[in-house]
């Protein structure tokens, strides 16, 4: 067979183990086999590429993979589970990066890639190489950004000045006309100013979201990384990058949407930010001088083990708090009393996608203890209590009866409905949204106030 | 999913399916133009729209299998998705394979020594993580 279409047989069967590795993310039983398609078609695609005639050069290639994998091997097997979001975050960054080091390099030698000669680059190469630049270098600073948020490096508040968002439809089309020109006249100006303008873009776009709101950040840089890698794939007329790219960002994409849609919003009212800045004028109903009912450990440990049936709520806290170890011996426990247990995620718990499912994971919960918002909610009502540890937005029934509340249709965790609420708290203060929650103060409800942790652990011991 | 939705897509998917069989046809019709071409030994018109087309309907129906794959996948697997797809898009390492490669030193080769580091870190991190993840999801003994 020819050797280029050797080639291009062996990019589609990667491609096709990249679509196996995803598919196979539709069951736990399935999902370790699927990544091992992908690593069989990630090695698929490097040898095909090593074996291709222009690749002569064996000795930087090799020093650059061993410097890289030695390095993502070592974070990859060192990171803690909780740090999980912003490891992601920075990976991405480096996905962009890598894309705009390429676009580069196919700007300088053209001929390596067979897209023409320096200063005679075809118009469509250019256009197709400038949407990877911008979009990589997008991705790039955004992610960066993201992880400072994440790593607590930078605040994790909203940042906003006036005239936040001319500035960046400013910076967008200045983007389309730089692309434009350096399309037209392949000038190294308009190459280099389209990157440093994408930067401050990323930069820009990702600096007013909220801390909360970084499942959805994350997401989305997700799937810029794909589209990035799909500019450079049609730069490159290479059919894997591309297939990879597009699956890279359709998926990211239907993440935005169910993080928009788990929190009732919509995706352009999370990208131009400033949600939550403004918490103490969201206030809520004005509750009056209603009473808290708190309880201790003891009190807590005693209606659990006379309750039949316990779900348990957990969010973000007890993620800060490292409390999923904790939990998972107070279920364990509790199952030995005859409770039955079960664990209760909502959509945005956590920050990023399945954030919560992954912590219980590494706790040995088992996976089919573990519900989703549509599958459990029906179950509250037949509760007879309720843990509710590190989250507090998701339970605020304020979105389902009240109108006036800033979220209101935001689909909660209906945990209002069971018998008894137990709440664990360092303060009365309002969660993310900057809402108060009327659940403090039902009958039902009784408030523990103390650490995650801590709290668990003395439950655990009075059991 | 309710039923109108379905039949919503459903009715997206064949418009969809209609324009990819116009794609097709141009593309096989360009097709047989090369050939033409390449046969007579005349070089290929610079006018033809080229491997664009060719390479935009791998674009558009890619999207549409990730779309319909994600879709199936289990929403407490969503961290690993993120984690893989994150790893599998440094697949663009291809691209920094090839600047990397040349014999003859120049920028270009930098830039892509520098492209392979970073492909590599998250090639290795992405799937390393990925696996640690997916090892701790067991069910009930």
């Amino acid at each position: 067979m020819h050797a280029e279409s050797l080639t291009m047989l062996a990019y589609i069967i990667a491609g096709v183990c990249f679509i196996m590795a995803l598919k196979g993310l539709s069951s736990p039983e399935s999902s370790r086999q699927g990544n091992i398609f992908g690593i069989a078609g990630m090695t698929i695609a490097i040898l095909t590429t090593l074996a291709s005639p222009v690749v002569v050069n064996y000795l930087w290639i090799v020093i650059g993979i061993a410097i890289g994998g030695t390095a993502g091997a070592i974070i990859a097997k060192k990171i803690k589970m909780t740090a999980l979001p912003q490891l992601v975050a920075a990976f991405h960054s480096l996905v962009g990066l890598a894309a705009v080091f390429v676009a580069t390099a196919a700007y300088l030698s053209p001929e390596s890639y067979g897209i023409g000669t320096a200063g005679h680059i075809h118009t469509g190469s250019l256009v197709e190489m400038s949407l990877g630049l911008a979009v990589g270098a997008v991705t790039f600073s955004g992610s960066i950004i993201a992880f400072g948020k994440l790593q607590g490096l930078i605040s994790g508040k909203p940042v906003t000045f006036p005239m936040q968002h001319m500035l960046n439809l400013l910076l967008g089309i200045l983007l389309v006309v730089l692309i434009i020109a350096f399309a037209a006249t392949e000038s190294s100006a308009a190459f280099f100013l389209l990157m440093a303008l994408a930067f401050a873009l990323g930069f820009l776009l990702i600096i007013p979201i909220g801390g909360a709101d970084m499942p959805v950040v994350i997401s989305m840089l997700n799937s810029y990384s794909g589209w990035a890698a799909c500019g450079i794939g049609f730069t490159l007329a290479n059919s894997l990058l591309i297939i990879t790219g597009a699956l890279v960002g359709a998926s990211g994409a239907i993440l935005s949407y169910i993080m928009c849609k788990g929190m009732n919003r919509s995706f352009f009212n999370v990208i131009l930010g400033g949600f939550g800045a403004d918490a103490a004028a969201a206030s809520g109903p004005d509750l009056g001088d209603k009473t808290v009912k708190s309880g201790s450990a003891d009190d807590a440990a005693f209606i659990m083990k006379n309750a039949s049936k316990v779900i348990i709520v957990p969010g973000y806290g007890m993620a800060v708090a490292q409390a999923q170890h904790a939990l998972r011996e107070m279920a364990d426990t509790l199952k030995k009393e005859g409770v039955d247990v079960s664990y209760a995620i909502h959509p945005v718990a956590g920050r990023m996608p399945g954030h919560m499912n992954v912590l219980l994971a590494e706790a040995n919960v088992p996976y089919d203890e573990v519900f989703e918002l549509e599958e459990i909610n029906h179950e509250f009502s037949t509760a007879d209590v309720v843990y509710v540890i590190g989250a507090n937005d998701v339970t605020n029934p304020s979105a389902k009866n009240d109108p006036s509340s800033p979220i209101y249709g935001m689909p909660i965790l209906e945990v209002d409905r069971a018998k008894t609420v137990l709440f664990v708290k360092r303060s009365m203060a309002s969660g993310y949204a900057g809402v108060e929650n009327p659940l403090f103060y039902a009958d039902n409800t009784m408030m523990l106030f103390g650490d995650a942790k801590k709290m668990t652990e003395q439950i655990v011991q009075s059991l | 999913m309710a039923a109108e939705n379905l039949a919503e897509q459903a009715g997206r998917v064949a418009e969809k399916a209609g324009e990819l069989a116009a794609a097709a046809h141009a593309l096989a019709e360009q097709a047989a133009n090369t050939v033409t071409a390449v046969v007579t030994g005349a070089p290929a018109p610079e006018a033809t729209p080229g491997p664009f087309w060719y390479l935009f309907t791998i674009f558009v129906l890619a999207i549409f299998v990730g779309y319909y794959v994600v879709w199936r996948v289990t929403p407490a697997l969503h961290s690993p998705l993120m984690a893989v797809t994150n790893a599998i898009s440094s697949v663009i390492i291809v691209g920094a394979l090839i600047a990397a490669g040349p014999a003859h030193f120049s920028a270009s080769q930098v830039m892509g020594f520098l492209a392979v580091i970073l492909a590599s870190v998250n090639i290795f991190g992405g799937f390393i993580v990925t696996q640690r993840m997916l090892s701790m999801f067991k069910k009930k003994k």
